[in-house]
């Protein structure tokens, strides 16, 4: 099988002011289609670098990276824009959602900028509701943003990463900002679209959450410390039944 | 696409209604300005092109004159040159001419019964009307005869009709010019204002000779009025009449002319340079508003890129190219000032028509000041819209979108 994600050596320095900052020193790393993989590690780790570099909106300084085959150093901004609208889907912890704009018409955007395809207005609205029935929220195709709960939103996020069958989903601590419950809802849906076989490298810092993941990278000044398979991982419906177990217990008690 | 992303930017306008109001309201006032003054100014020449038509088609103005004494010119008046031969002359040997009349003026008292009053009197010949578009309106113009025989008959201005002789009918009436009794033969239809603001129609006109003998004692013209066939022969009756004077002034090789003329068309062009000075002018004034009201919408535009930055990192990093934040910001900008120049068209429109209406000037809005002032605020747009939306298509995605 071809690898999703290709890293070899892969360094980044930043120069700022007078400093150089050696943010990554040397991560060499695979990624196979239909992995899941969390990568954790405190700030200043250089995840955050490793995930701006994965998700095309950063070159390596050194090193190199394949994105599905596609050796990204040597691209430019607009072939590097083009690569993230085709291969790419982005879940942010903010939910990044354009305000005064309905559920459907945010997860249609992508399209908008699709240079491969050409859609027609009413395609893209089919592809959309598809993306956003996938998230089970089609029935909120046409609420604004402020209409719906966090959750909601980050579902709709998701519909948008979506909508133009990517091959790589990442998601840059997608319950960072979401209650327990619906936090291990969000992963419910990772989990099942991974399952269907979409490749998801995501952030977070939360143990609890990277034990969804099938793969666990951990990182350290600039370093991969860490990297082997999820020991006890836990399924997102079994969590989320325990969760109301417990939510009836502590009704009855009180 | 476009329409894609129009949508988008009036999306983003409509999100701050107020601001975006307010931002075209520059734009407004500058357009509305640029077309209501243009139509101001192009009213003012229109009024002077049909002044100057009334005056007369095809005029051509010989006047006496410009003689200079021990080298200073003297100017419109300086000496009266012009003689009876030299109207017969011209009457006689010039081509292409349909009449040719002296013009004495001159303004004494007048009176009849125990009515009197200053009025101006104008001595000239029998075409004289005709030349200058002057019809009749009852009884007759005086003949030719009349002209011979230095007739006491005299041709009376509406005002001067009224004044004397309220509404009854002043022909076959008699006034007195300097004593000498004239019979009314005719009253002159109103001919307005001139271009002076005196009352045209304030006057007497009576055969030149009868002005000669009775009232000026004059011996030689001051000025002739020649009607060329067609506009185009202008040209060439001034030259014929030029070398027909200094031949029979005998003006030698080099020597300066002891008369003035001047055509219509060099009348009617100096007149209209005038008036397109002002519209220049006026079309200055209002375009330094629209300049102002672009560096308004510069304005907004950095504010909102600024705003945005989140926006724009989450739309590059879903797969917008930086020209396609580039050609969003610009649209933007694009509506804001061709949004903002089609009400002022409107605006312009409306207080000219306001302008006329208040203060009775003349206003023509011309297709031209609409079209260019719809060309310009596009322009603008284009002009101070580029600037921030380039701004914002150069924004790096990881900056724009750690933004808070």
């Amino acid at each position: 099988m071809k690898p999703i994600i290709t890293l070899e050596r892969f360094e980044k320095v930043y120069q700022t002011g007078e400093v150089k900052v050696h943010a990554v020193r040397g991560v060499s790393l695979r990624v196979l289609p239909g992995e899941f993989v969390a990568v954790m590690g405190s700030s200043g780790s250089g995840k955050s670098t490793l995930m701006n570099t994965i998700g095309c909106l950063d070159r390596p300084t050194a090193g190199r990276y394949l994105l599905d085959g596609v050796d990204v150093r040597s691209l430019d901004r607009d072939h590097l824009a083009d690569l993230r609208n085709q291969k790419l889907g982005f879940v942010f912890q903010g939910f990044n959602l354009l305000s005064r704009t309905t559920a459907e018409e945010n997860v249609a955007l992508p399209l908008r900028y699709s240079r491969q395809e050409k859609l027609s207005n009413h395609d893209r609205r089919r592809r959309a509701l598809r993306a956003l029935q996938l998230v089970g929220l089609s029935d909120r195709a046409d609420h604004h943003p402020n209409q719906l709960s966090g959750g909601q939103q980050q579902r709709v996020a998701i519909a948008r990463a979506l909508v133009t069958r990517p091959r790589l989903l990442l998601a840059d601590e997608p319950t960072g900002n979401l209650d327990t419950q619906t936090s291990i809802e969000i992963m419910g849906i990772f989990q099942r679209l991974n399952r269907a076989g979409m490749t998801i490298v995501m952030v977070t810092h939360e143990l609890d959450i990277a034990r969804f993941c099938l793969r666990q990278l951990v990182m350290r000044d600039g370093r991969v410390i860490k990297d082997e398979p999820v020991k006890d991982r836990l399924e997102a419906a079994a969590e989320l039944l325990k969760l109301q177990h417990e939510h009836q217990a502590v009704q009855l008690t009180v | 696409m476009i329409i894609d992303t129009l949508d988008i930017a009036v999306r983003a306008l409509r999100r701050n209604l107020l601001r975006t109001l307010l931002t075209m309201l520059g734009i407004m006032i500058g357009v509305a300005a640029v077309i209501a003054m243009v139509a101001i100014g192009n009213g003012a020449k229109a009024q002077v092109e049909a002044q100057i038509a009334s005056f007369g088609q095809n005029m051509i103005v010989v006047m006496s004159g410009n003689a200079s004494r021990g080298g200073v010119s003297m100017g419109f008046g300086g000496a009266s040159t012009l003689t009876k031969q030299d109207y017969e002359a011209i009457r006689k040997e010039i081509s292409g001419i349909t009449a040719v009349t002296p013009e004495i003026r001159t303004s004494t008292q007048i009176m009849s019964g125990n009515q009197n009053l200053n009025t101006s009197i104008i001595g000239a010949n029998e075409d004289y009307t005709g030349i200058h578009n002057w019809p009749v309106k009852s009884g007759a113009n005086f003949a030719e005869a009349d002209v011979r025989a230095a007739g006491k008959v005299a041709l009376i201005g509406t005002t001067t009709a009224k004044t004397l002789f309220g509404d009854t009918d002043p022909v076959g009436q008699i006034i007195r010019i300097k004593n000498a009794p004239f019979t009314i033969v005719g009253e002159l239809v109103s001919k307005g204002t001139s271009l002076m603001g005196s009352d045209q129609d304030d006057v007497v006109i009576v055969p030149y000779t009868s002005a000669m003998v009775r009232l000026t004692g004059d011996t030689k013209f001051r000025s002739l009025n020649v009607q060329a066939e067609t506009y185009q022969q202008l040209a060439s009756v001034q030259t014929q009449i030029t070398e027909l004077l200094r031949q029979r002034h005998r003006i030698g090789e080099g020597k300066d002319d002891d008369f003035i003329i001047r055509t219509q068309q060099q009348v009617t062009e100096m007149a209209t340079a005038t008036s397109q000075v002002m519209t220049l002018l006026l079309g200055a004034v209002a375009g330094v508003s629209l300049l102002v009201g672009g560096i308004g919408i510069m304005n907004i535009m950095l504010v909102s890129v600024t705003e945005r930055t989140r926006e724009i990192g989450v739309r590059m990093s879903i797969g917008a190219r930086g020209s396609d934040i580039l050609r969003q910001f610009l649209i933007e900008a694009l509506t804001l000032s061709i949004g903002g120049g089609l009400i002022g068209i409107l605006l312009g429109i409306g207080g000219a028509e306001i302008v006329s209406a208040k203060f009775g000037w003349t206003t023509v809005v011309s297709m031209q000041s609409i079209v260019m002032a719809f060309v310009f605020s596009a322009a603008i747009g284009v002009f101070f819209g580029y600037y921030p939306a380039r701004k914002a298509s150069q924004l790096d995605p990881i900056e724009a979108l750690r933004y808070e």
